[in-house]
């Protein structure tokens, strides 16, 4: 692939300095998961519109750019945090500048006991056993060239382990700010949570950067549940406007075990999400809800796979899109259910609203179902805001765009509704009603 | 190819030298493999005009640049395209005395598909009494036909005397350049059906291959190609319910329909060639291209299949709605037993303003097989208050079996409606208890439930179809449970 020599000779510069840059460490264990994940990074292509899984997204823009490694000594302004940090939350908070963890800024005082919050460019440090012993396991680096570049690329993120029967109280809220500057720079956060047998934790990341500026965000979150734990996931991206953002989550779903997620995102120019939930353990459940507000240029992306590998699962999936400008929607969700998963449960809806003629949404709603004893169903729809609605709030005094206004928050309320941290819960409201303003603004 | 075969083919080929062009078409059989000169001949041999000779060989010019496809959700050995003969008569079956001499199990069948005796003969080819004679039949269905102005005839004919509408719309609905298969046929296809029904015209009963004369062996390589003009309407029927033993493996026809303004053409198709034995060796690989567009305003293409015979089907009847307000129906069951393998669905684009379609699709999966519905709805820019309806419902019967789901929804419009749900479920056993309760056998039983299920799209069927397809799929299922 010639076309895309560049941006690879740019990444192999990267990875230059960036081994130059770690001293020591170039010759520890972790390394050299690093160096094979270059190497394979190396090996595969980019995906283009031929590929099934990008087959809407056209990654081109992306590759056109070339991104370089952050300088570590950028400082926040005084104004950056209070600016960008979710308000009237009570949680362990860490927060990360430019894909770095940085202490000043994070508040990890008196934690709970029974779980470890650690940054994970210590842990690489001290050759961490628990981190070898999950690093990895689950994002496979194979065939995936951005799960090749995240882990060749690795230096920071979340480490989260809570020990068996603990019930963590406050939720983790992991804010990835990015303050890029006249930089085109990228960013591999890298998170690791692993919750033990019967307990419960709740996790927000937060994506948000301080500008308007280009970078290129690559992230990737391994999730385990071991038995019968309970995890609340929610992950809020606002990305800058001119920003690429790539993620993967993999969830490891054991025994009777419980994982919610709630994806809010409103940011970047262009984003994809791979989400996988596989059930390795019967009788699990997982809910995977998303709300996306896309405007302008934006292209959002998000494949879902929720794998019923085993017996007796639950899944439920709802995402929602609300589409304005030239901006370009795709939602794949894939359901598996293999051959002796019987009792399977497995809903999926996909409701999207099109504000503008200009508006494009692909959606592919998918089932493979090989066990006969199993209940699944999905649904798509495509619509706008609908006209008997809207004369019913106009006819009892509500203005046109008051009425907009409200129908669009009661369609986004079926997700918003399912998050279980307030705070959380009334910073996606103010995002619709910050959204909603702008279009007033310029109409 | 024995000796004897060999020698045949010689005979022939010397035949043609001897008398000409002017040689009876049953008694040719080309030799195996594809080339330029292979289409030349079978141009020659049905004596066509220049223009569909150029277009054979464009369709083979593009053909050999392209690769057989490989998304769909099938497995087979790939198919040898140099091991086929691409034109061959058909063939000769040894005339019967009586139905005593016809295979047991396949009067078995008949029986209970509810086949008259007559036509029980006709189908097992044993020689016809002068009660009734399909051929006067026919013939009387012609002078009804053509004194309407319709068109209704085998494609060759339609070269031979309707030249000018061939040359405007062949090719116009599912280009030589469209896919593997459908390119392939553009070069090779043999023979199929024409039909015109001019301005205005109601035809007045539904017309059938069977009452085609001369078509009573399907080719290889079909080419439909039905056009309504302004305000017509017909209703097609394709196909048959009787079991078909076909020796050809590879079956890729072509059908293109056209509507112009106000203009309606309703295709109802039933399936039911040989699927293969109960280890999934043999059967029909079935691979059709099959598109409608709805060209004028008001127009209207309707899509009825019911789908259970072949190893493999590959088939997505697809709509094009390009005239204002036009609309497009697709209903559709797909049963899939043993080893078969079914990807069918649809596709609707809706290029036109005001334009609707609707997707009903039934799978039903036992035995060891796998049914896929793959479908696209697309609507355009342009296409204003589009609206969709799709509905895709699995029904599987065993834990072997698999169903998958492929829809996809392009939309381009904010003013486009569209809904798509499917579920899957399973036939309960307290349903079945239920029914065994009431002394109904659980054949019986599963056939019940099936029939049920199916209906929404059975009712599309005209009347017989209905009757016949409906005991066809009790067939279809029988020993799959229990």
């Amino acid at each position: 692939m010639d076309k895309y020599k560049n941006i690879k000779e740019s990444f192999l510069n990267n990875f230059k300095d960036f081994e130059n840059s770690l001293n020591g460490e170039s010759k520890s264990d972790f390394h050299k998961i690093r160096k094979q994940a270059f190497n394979n990074f190396y090996e595969l292509d980019f995906p283009d519109r031929k590929n099934e899984e990008w087959r809407y997204t056209n990654i081109s823009p992306l590759l056109q750019q070339s991104f370089s490694i952050p300088n570590n000594n950028i400082k926040l302004d005084a104004t950056d945090l209070p600016n960008h940090i979710l308000k009237g939350i009570d949680a362990y908070v860490m927060i990360f500048v430019n894909g770095k963890f940085s202490a000043e800024h994070s508040h990890l005082e008196n934690i709970q006991k029974g779980i470890k919050i650690r940054c994970l460019a210590d842990c690489i440090k001290n050759n961490d056993k628990d981190l070898l012993q999950h690093f990895g396991k689950y994002a496979d680096c194979k065939n995936n060239i951005f799960t090749s570049l995240s882990t060749a690329f690795t230096t920071d993120g979340a480490f989260i382990t809570v020990d068996d029967n603990c019930v963590i109280e406050k939720p983790i809220y992991l804010l990835f700010l990015t303050k890029a500057g006249n930089v085109n720079i990228q960013t591999q956060p890298r998170n690791l949570i692993v919750a033990g047998k019967n307990s419960q934790l709740k996790v927000i990341e937060h994506f948000s950067s301080t500008d308007n500026s280009t970078y290129f965000t690559n992230t990737i979150t391994e999730i385990v549940a071991q038995e019968n734990a309970v995890i609340d996931h929610v992950k809020l991206q606002e990305e800058s406007i001119n920003a690429f953002h790539i993620a993967r989550m993999e969830v490891d779903q054991e025994r009777s075990s419980n994982f919610t997620s709630h994806l809010i995102s409103t940011g970047g120019k262009l984003s994809r999400n791979d989400l996988t939930s596989k059930f390795n353990g019967e009788g699990g459940e997982a809910m995977l809800n998303g709300l996306f507000l896309i405007e302008k240029d934006q292209l959002f992306d998000v494949h879902s796979f929720i794998d019923h590998a085993k017996p007796n699962c639950n899944s439920h999936e709802h995402y929602k899109g609300i589409l304005d400008d030239d901006s370009h929607g795709v939602f794949n969700g894939k359901i598996m259910v293999r051959k002796d998963a019987q009792k399977t449960n497995a809903f999926q809806e996909n409701n999207n609203i099109l504000l503008s003629t200009n508006s494009l949404i692909n959606t592919k709603p998918q089932l493979e179902i090989f066990a006969d004893d199993v209940k699944c169903s999905h649904g798509a729809t495509i619509g706008q805001l609908d006209n008997d609605a809207k004369f019913y709030l106009k006819s009892r005094g509500i203005g046109e765009e008051a009425s907009k206004e409200i129908l669009l928050h009661a369609f986004a309320s079926d997700v918003v509704n399912h998050i279980k941290i307030d705070a959380v819960k009334n910073y996606a409201e103010e995002i619709i009603t910050e959204r909603i303003n702008e279009r007033k603004k310029e109409s | 190819m024995s000796i004897t075969e060999q020698k045949k083919i010689e005979e022939i080929a010397n035949a043609d030298y001897k008398y000409g062009f002017v040689t009876d078409i049953d008694a040719i059989t080309l030799p195996k493999g594809l080339s330029e000169d292979i289409i030349i001949k079978i141009s020659e041999i049905k004596n066509e005009p220049k223009f569909l000779l150029e277009w054979r060989l464009k369709a083979f010019r593009h053909w050999q640049t392209m690769v057989e496809p490989d998304w769909a959700n099938i497995h087979y050995q790939k198919i040898d395209y140099q091991d086929i003969s691409y034109y061959s008569a058909p063939k000769e079956k040894p005339k019967l005395n009586s139905l005593d001499e016809v295979d047991p199990k396949l009067r078995e069948t008949f029986e209970k598909l509810g086949i008259s005796i007559d036509e029980q003969k006709r189908l097992s080819n044993v020689a016809v009494d002068a009660v009734f004679d399909s051929v006067s039949v026919a013939t009387s269905f012609k002078e009804t036909l053509s004194d309407l102005g319709i068109i209704f005839c085998s494609f060759s004919d339609a070269v031979k005397n309707h030249p000018d509408l061939i040359k405007k719309y062949l090719g116009t609905v599912v280009p030589y350049t469209d896919n593997f298969f459908a390119t392939l046929n553009s070069a090779v296809f043999s023979d199929g059906s024409f039909v015109y029904i001019p301005k205005g015209v109601r035809c007045p009963m539904e017309l059938s291959t069977y009452f085609r004369i001369n078509a009573a062996n399907t080719g290889q390589f079909e080419r439909t190609l039905i056009i309504a003009d302004e305000g017509a309407y017909v209703s097609y029927l394709e196909g048959c319910t009787a079991p078909r033993r076909d020796e050809n493996q590879l079956h890729a026809a072509v059908v293109e329909l056209i509507t112009l303004d106000n203009a309606e053409i309703k295709y109802s198709t039933v399936q039911n060639w040989y699927p293969g034995d109960k280890d999934g060796k043999g059967g029909i690989f079935n691979f059709v291209t099959k598109r409608g567009v709805a060209r004028g305003i008001n127009s209207k293409i309707s899509w009825t299949q019911v789908e259970t015979g072949s190893a493999i089907t590959w088939k997505y009847p697809s709509c094009i709605l390009q005239g204002d307000n036009s609309v497009g129906e697709f209903h559709s069951v797909a049963l899939t037993n043993n080893y078969q393998q079914a990807d069918t669905g649809t596709k609707m684009i809706h290029l036109g303003k005001n334009t609707s379609s609707t997707i009903i699709s039934k799978g039903i999966s036992a035995g060891k097989s796998n049914n896929s519905y793959r479908g696209l709805v697309k609507v355009t820019k342009k296409a204003d208050n589009a609206r969709n309806f799709s509905q895709c419902d699995s029904l599987l019967i065993g834990d072997k079996c698999g169903a998958h789901t492929f829809p996809y929804l392009d939309i381009n419009n904010s003013s486009a409606q569209v809904e798509h749900e499917a579920t899957t479920s399973k036939i309960g056993e307290d349903q079945i208890f239920y029914l065994n309760q009431r002394g109904i056998s659980t054949d019986d039983a599963i056939g019940l439930i099936v029939n049920g299920y199916c209906k929404e799209v059975f009712k599309k069927l005209p009347m017989e179809f209905a009757v016949e397809a409906q005991k066809l799929l009790g067939i279809s299922l029988e020993g799959s449970v229990g």
